[in-house]
């Protein structure tokens, strides 16, 4: 299976209620695969006519308690981020998949990670942040979506699964079977109609002195509540790494081969693979900087991840780049030529 | 006694911060009392605009919900199509409907979506401070259009029942007026049959168009802009049901 259908086929398994969505590439096998899977299944399927309409019939289908997403590719998902923003400020849980390609603008169909900026920092207007997990196999995609459903539904959130053209359109044996829920709070804000209980409203607007300070302070303690307990990475042959690389999604497999290729040269090279991007691993970033000589940030773009390395590592150690912005992808020589100047400039062996 | 008028259990008893000779009022107790009237209160939900009804939900007691400016058509359909058994309705201005959410009111129509629309038309855009809205009338002065509205430039009052009423997807299209005693009791009886339409299954989308006064914009007594709505506004906005 691709990436997008397996990802599609697991949203099925964890009880995706409904799917809107409008085409754009490289994601359109998740529309189709949803337009004929979720019919069969009886529930609801709507091709949208704008990525402004999907994340808003999202809003309304969320609203009511349902378990809902859409998908999109960079341009799709900057037309999302109003409605991104509003779901931040109503509350509600939901799930966006991108996968991104090259950007800005139409930029192209390749595979990219440009859109790290926008995932990470909200995107949207306002003071609030959703999860973004960014997995790195289409195994690892699929295994996101169960997981995705029940952080949004757990913490009232947006949860954004960010892969990449590559992910998307490359076909993997993967394993898909349904995952037990966590144990969730029941949805008793949800629109339902007010049989036997007084009236319920969803709303973003808090105009009264201090009302919206007071919503965004609970947003913060939300926020760090998520910090606290759902940060995910990999940690790949660190023991005793003079050069740590930090990369994510595929990239993150294409460094690994980098990694095992510099050991057998004989060079001491561990990888962190976040996978959650929010909550950033910062605090194990932070902790590798205590012991590790130099850090080299691998992604498909100019260099974005690289700030929240750098925010981590707090000017402890050099962080270097190697980045392929536009559609580049970095191959496995160019990360392990990066490598061996780096050891020859620091001395490190 | 004999109770002659009452007010419907669907409309809180609360001031509302609407302006004086505002249409909104007249328009949320003519929807609380078919909401009441239909027996839908404890099935119904409402979506609340971006503009001067933005607090709908302080005052019409159903479950309700409040989204970006003119994605109410998108927001419903989310709702409608996860929740077949509920009653969804939006209440939307010009503004909203007819200039931000041009693109997803004609789409839920074009789909034929099962919701009931209620369309309000004031010919401004109130919240903001009376700027032009698509529907404002050549010669209108506004905020925007200090010289009145020029159809030069500035373009036409749009017609967004005509255009929908076209679509194979709306069911029913009517439009109303808050101007008279008579006027209000047809835009009631309007209102009522588009949501019977939904209860009942009809195929397809339900709107009702309402010309409603805005004196503080319109820069007129109350009264007077009862009158406007009869002399002025509905030459461009004819009264009338447009289809079904």
């Amino acid at each position: 299976m691709c990436g997008n259908e397996a990802l599609a086929e697991a949203a099925i398994l964890a009880g995706c209620d409904a799917y809107f969505g409008y085409p754009i590439t490289p994601q359109n096998e998740i529309t189709a695969y949803m337009s004929r899977r979720m019919a069969e299944e009886g529930r609801v399927f709507v091709q949208s006519e704008s990525e402004l309409a999907a994340i808003n019939m999202v809003f309304g289908a969320a609203a009511t308690g349902k378990r809902t997403m859409t998908s999109s590719s960079s341009p799709g998902i900057s037309l999302m981020q109003e409605g991104m923003s509003y779901l931040a400020g109503a509350e509600l849980p939901a799930v966006v998949v991108n996968v991104m390609r090259g950007g800005p603008g139409l930029g192209n169909i390749a595979p990219s990670q440009g859109d790290y900026f926008q995932a990470t920092r909200g995107g949207g207007h306002g003071d609030y942040r959703h999860i973004v997990l960014g997995p790195s196999s289409v195994q690892e995609l699929a295994d996101c979506m169960p997981l995705a459903f029940d952080l949004a539904d757990q913490y009232r959130i947006t949860v954004m699964v960010l892969a990449d053209g590559i992910l998307g359109q490359m076909m993997e044996p993967v394993t898909l079977e349904p995952k037990p829920r966590r144990s969730l709070p029941a949805k008793d804000w949800a629109l339902t109609g007010m049989k036997d209980r007084k009236q319920n409203i969803v709303r973003s607007l808090w105009l009264a002195e201090g009302a919206l300070e007071e919503l965004n302070y609970r947003f913060e303690a939300k926020h760090r509540e998520i910090q606290d307990n759902e940060v995910r990475l990999e940690e790949y042959r660190l023991e005793d790494a003079e050069i740590v690389i930090v990369a994510y999604g595929i990239v993150a497999r294409i460094a690994r081969a980098a990694v095992d290729r510099a050991r057998e040269q004989g060079i001491a090279v561990g990888m962190i693979r976040p996978i959650t991007l929010w909550p950033f691993p910062t605090a194990q970033v932070s902790a590798a900087a205590e012991t590790f000589r130099m850090f080299l940030t691998v992604e498909m773009s100019c260099g974005q991840m690289i700030e929240d390395v750098r925010l981590a590592v707090e000017g402890r150690c050099p962080v270097l780049l190697h980045g392929r912005p536009g559609g580049g992808v970095p191959m496995v020589d160019e990360i392990l030529d990066k490598i061996r100047q780096l050891t020859i400039r620091s001395g490190a062996v | 006694m004999k109770t002659v008028f009452k007010r419907t259990p669907v409309l809180k008893d609360c001031p509302t911060h609407y302006c004086p000779g505002c249409g909104h009022g007249i328009a949320h107790r003519l929807l609380a009392e078919v909401i009441e009237e239909l027996d839908i209160q404890d099935r119904a939900i409402g979506i609340a605009p971006v503009g001067c009804a933005v607090l709908a939900y302080n005052y019409i007691d159903v479950d309700m919900i409040e989204v970006a400016h003119g994605r109410a058509p998108a927001v419903a359909t989310g709702m409608k199509r996860t929740n077949p058994d509920k009653i969804i309705f939006s209440y939307q201005g010009d503004g909203d409907l007819a200039s931000i959410g041009g693109n997803e009111i004609l789409h839920a129509a074009h789909r034929g979506e099962q919701l009931t629309v209620i369309f309000i038309n004031n010919a401004v855009f109130g919240m903001t401070g009376g700027q032009m809205a698509p529907t404002t009338t050549l010669g209108q002065v506004t905020a925007t259009t200090p010289g009145g509205r020029n159809a030069t430039g500035e373009g036409y009052p749009l017609q967004v029942s005509e255009l929908l009423a076209l679509l194979p997807g709306t069911t029913y299209v009517e439009r109303c007026a808050l101007s008279s005693a008579a006027r209000i009791k047809q835009a009631k009886k309007a209102m009522k049959h588009a949501f019977q339409l939904q209860m009942d299954g009809a195929p397809g989308l339900s709107l009702v168009e309402i010309l409603s006064p805005c004196p503080t914009y319109w820069r007129m007594s109350p009264a007077k802009a009862m009158k406007w709505i009869d002399e002025q506004m509905s030459k461009a906005f004819p009264i009338g049901r447009l289809k079904g």
